[in-house]
């Protein structure tokens, strides 16, 4: 295993990675299990296996930065906001998650922590995004906006539209695809003619750079540079980040016959890249962490998942009078 | 990949007479035109997992081969444009969008391309391509994967739309569409997957013949719906019957162009109108069917006003309790009958 390379920072900061990247792990496993249990319905399509990209960006940004996401987004969101809570009671559709019970799994926002909003149409975000940094432009905020998206959008026209628009208006924005060679049941060069996304980038004369979507310590070294050179000299940049998800689609079964070759790259996935053993192990070398800090620092994650999971069990759901308080604004 | 498969659960075929359930129907229409016309290819995105088409589409890529049955990257109007660039080239696509929602990013090419060019052309070209788009609704799955946008589709004129209720309809109505050569929207709904009839052997069929149909006789109210609204008229007036109302039920299967004559028959032997719909109110269906109805007929014979079901005015919710209350019922049609009378 290529483990990630802690050396220049500091333990806090390797910590915060770390500490993130578990809370995602845990809370998408928790939900794994409980759409095995039926006892979540709405479709959840999981990021165990995405968390270091998300994890190292949150890391980069400040507050007055916006993110946008997709149908899998509870890694953006975790990483962004640390509410497990409110993710958890939106899940179950409760008035007291982040979208009030509205949106589900799918549709999940929290503004005050710089979550700009996810939703599942397939690169609806990417020109969303686009129009943030536009504003933020306009409104002289030296902010930076992000699309995160998965490799599937890189194949819908208006990615390619954006691209053209964020890079001629010179926006300061991020697009991050998190290429893990699927959209659902294809794997990605089934679909396409290359396995990496960077040449559309390329195209529209966008800096762009591809990266190991599992090394949270390379993309937090990378990602701060990068996110400094969008926000001081205000243009749009393109990070592929190469990843895999260790769960189907949608949903908590692995689908290892699906797509592509994806029994054995599951397993290669598993064992060699995946993005927490690469952080642990060194820290552990270091001696930054003990085993023993490592489970206690699961195990605290775990209660806390645990107690999200039964306070929002007892939470009311939306109520009915909710199905059109919303639909505009008064 | 996915286990491939040709072995598809067998129906049970006497004679002329098949036991089959909805979505084995579909598949079989499209068995029958991929069988029998050369020129008919089936291209969308999901068509090779049972995820997206459910089990509508089993067996046939392994059948037909993969040229033919055509998965696709998430380009939902490059393939719908391509299906336009097909149709007028000698072929008969079915371009399959597996989610009603998904098709709105390919209305450009269906609205001001498709439903356009016989018309701008003097008649001297014409689309024949079937645009497939299943209602894929419930499940606590939200705003953006509910929708039921049979209405907008019909308020363009060069679009023909059909949306099948009945097991048979929805080969024939498949089959009919592929062969037409207009553009035709085909809805089919996942909720109605399940349900079983006994069917006929397959048909060829011109749209310009087919039309609403009473589906279940009744003097004291006329229930009208599409798909699986019909479905609903149905149980409803099954539960009637047993407290002596006698409903007459019209499956309205081609949505535009709409000809109202069998529902202006049945309104004006029964004197009461209530439609129900799976869409919005507004520029709905239900508000087409009323005009149309009303428009034609001799109010005088009307008992009481028409009335509609239909969603509220507002998007899919997602939690389990909104969506229950959400969507039209069985109760909900037999409550709205019963004020009726
Ligand atoms: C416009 C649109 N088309 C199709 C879909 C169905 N769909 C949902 S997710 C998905 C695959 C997306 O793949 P990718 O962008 O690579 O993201 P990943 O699931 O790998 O995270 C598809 C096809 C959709 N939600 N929206
Ligand atoms: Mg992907």
């Amino acid at each position: 295993m290529h483990y990630s390379d802690i050396s220049g920072l500091s333990s806090n900061a390797l910590f915060r990675l770390l500490h993130k990247m578990l809370i995602i792990r845990e809370t998408e496993e928790w939900i794994a299990q409980k759409v095995g249990s039926g006892d979540i319905k709405c479709p959840c399509h999981l990021a165990v296996g995405q968390e270091a990209a998300p994890v190292a960006l949150s890391e980069c940004l400040t507050k007055s930065d916006r993110v946008y996401g997709t149908h899998r987004s509870h890694n953006h969101y975790l990483a962004m906001t640390d509410d497990i809570e409110d993710l958890i009671s939106e899940i179950l559709g409760k008035e007291s998650g982040c979208s009030k019970g509205m949106g589900g799994s799918q549709h999940l926002i929290k503004e005050s922590k710089g979550f700009g909003g996810s939703v599942p149409i397939v690169g609806a975000t990417i020109p969303i995004a686009a129009g943030a940094a536009l504003a933020m432009k306009m409104r002289n905020m030296s902010s930076v906006a992000v699309a995160f998206f998965g490799d599937g959008a890189t194949e819908e026209g208006v990615m390619h539209e954006t691209f053209n628009l964020a890079a001629k208006m010179q926006l300061p924005v991020c697009f991050v695809c998190e290429n893990n060679l699927f959209a659902s049941h294809l794997h990605i060069l089934q679909r396409q003619t290359a396995s990496s996304t960077v040449r559309f980038a390329q195209a529209h004369n966008i800096n762009h750079i591809q990266l190991d979507g599992n090394d949270v310590t390379l993309l937090y070294r990378k990602l701060k540079l990068i996110i400094g050179k969008i926000r001081t000299k205000c243009v749009p940049y393109f990070v592929e980040v190469m990843t895999y998800r260790w769960k189907g689609h949608v949903g908590h079964l692995e689908d290892v016959d699906v797509g592509l070759k994806r029994s054995e790259d599951l397993e290669f996935w598993k064992q060699h890249c995946d993005p927490v053993t690469r952080l642990y192990k060194p820290m552990l070398e270091q001696a930054l962490i003990s085993e023993e800090g490592f489970d206690i620092l699961k195990e605290e994650i775990r209660k806390r998942i645990q107690c999200a999971w039964e306070i929002a069990l007892q939470a009311p759901y939306a109520t009915e009078d909710k199905l059109l308080r919303w639909v505009y604004k008064n | 990949m996915l286990p491939k498969t040709n072995c598809y659960v067998g129906y049970i075929r006497t004679e002329n007479i098949m036991l089959l359930n909805y979505a084995e129907s579909i598949r079989l229409g499209f068995d029958y035109l991929l069988k029998h016309y050369d020129n008919v290819f089936v291209i969308g995105q999901g068509v090779w997992s049972p995820w997206y088409v459910g089990t509508s589409m089993i067996g046939l890529d392994v059948t037909y081969g993969e040229g033919r049955i055509i998965d696709t990257p998430i380009s939902e109007l490059g393939v719908t444009g391509m299906c336009v660039g097909a149709a007028l080239n000698g072929m008969r696509p079915v371009c399959v969008h597996p989610r009603m929602d998904f098709a709105i990013l390919a209305f450009d090419q269906l609205v001001n391309q498709a439903a356009k060019w016989s018309h701008m052309f003097g008649g001297q070209s014409h689309v024949p391509l079937t645009a497939r788009l299943i209602i894929n609704r419930g499940g606590e799955q939200g705003a953006q994967h509910s929708q039921a946008l049979h209405a907008w589709l019909m308020h363009i004129p060069g679009l023909r739309v059909v949306m099948p209720y009945s097991v048979q309809d929805a080969h024939d109505l498949l089959i009919a569409a592929t062969l037409c050569d207009d553009p035709v929207i085909y809805i089919d709904d996942r909720w109605l997957y399940e349900t079983t009839s006994l069917v006929t052997e397959i048909q060829e069929l011109s749209l310009n013949n087919i039309e609403s149909k009473c589906i279940r006789e009744g003097q004291h109210i006329t229930l009208v719906g599409a798909g699986y609204s019909t479905h609903l008229c149905m149980q409803a007036a099954e539960q009637l019957t047993l407290q002596g109302t006698r409903c007459e039920v019209i499956d309205l299967r081609v949505l535009n162009p709409l000809k109202i004559n069998v529902v202006r028959h049945s309104v004006e032997k029964t004197g009461r109108l209530l439609v129900v719909d799976g869409g919005w109110a507004s520029c709905g269906l239900t508000a087409e069917v009323i005009t149309k109805t009303l428009e034609t007929m001799d109010l005088k014979l009307l008992k009481k006003n028409p009335q509609r079901i239909t969603l509220v005015d507002a998007p899919a919710p997602t939690s389990r309790a909104l969506e229950k209350i959400y969507y039209p019922t069985v109760e909900q049609v037999c409550q709205h009958v019963k004020a009726m009378l």
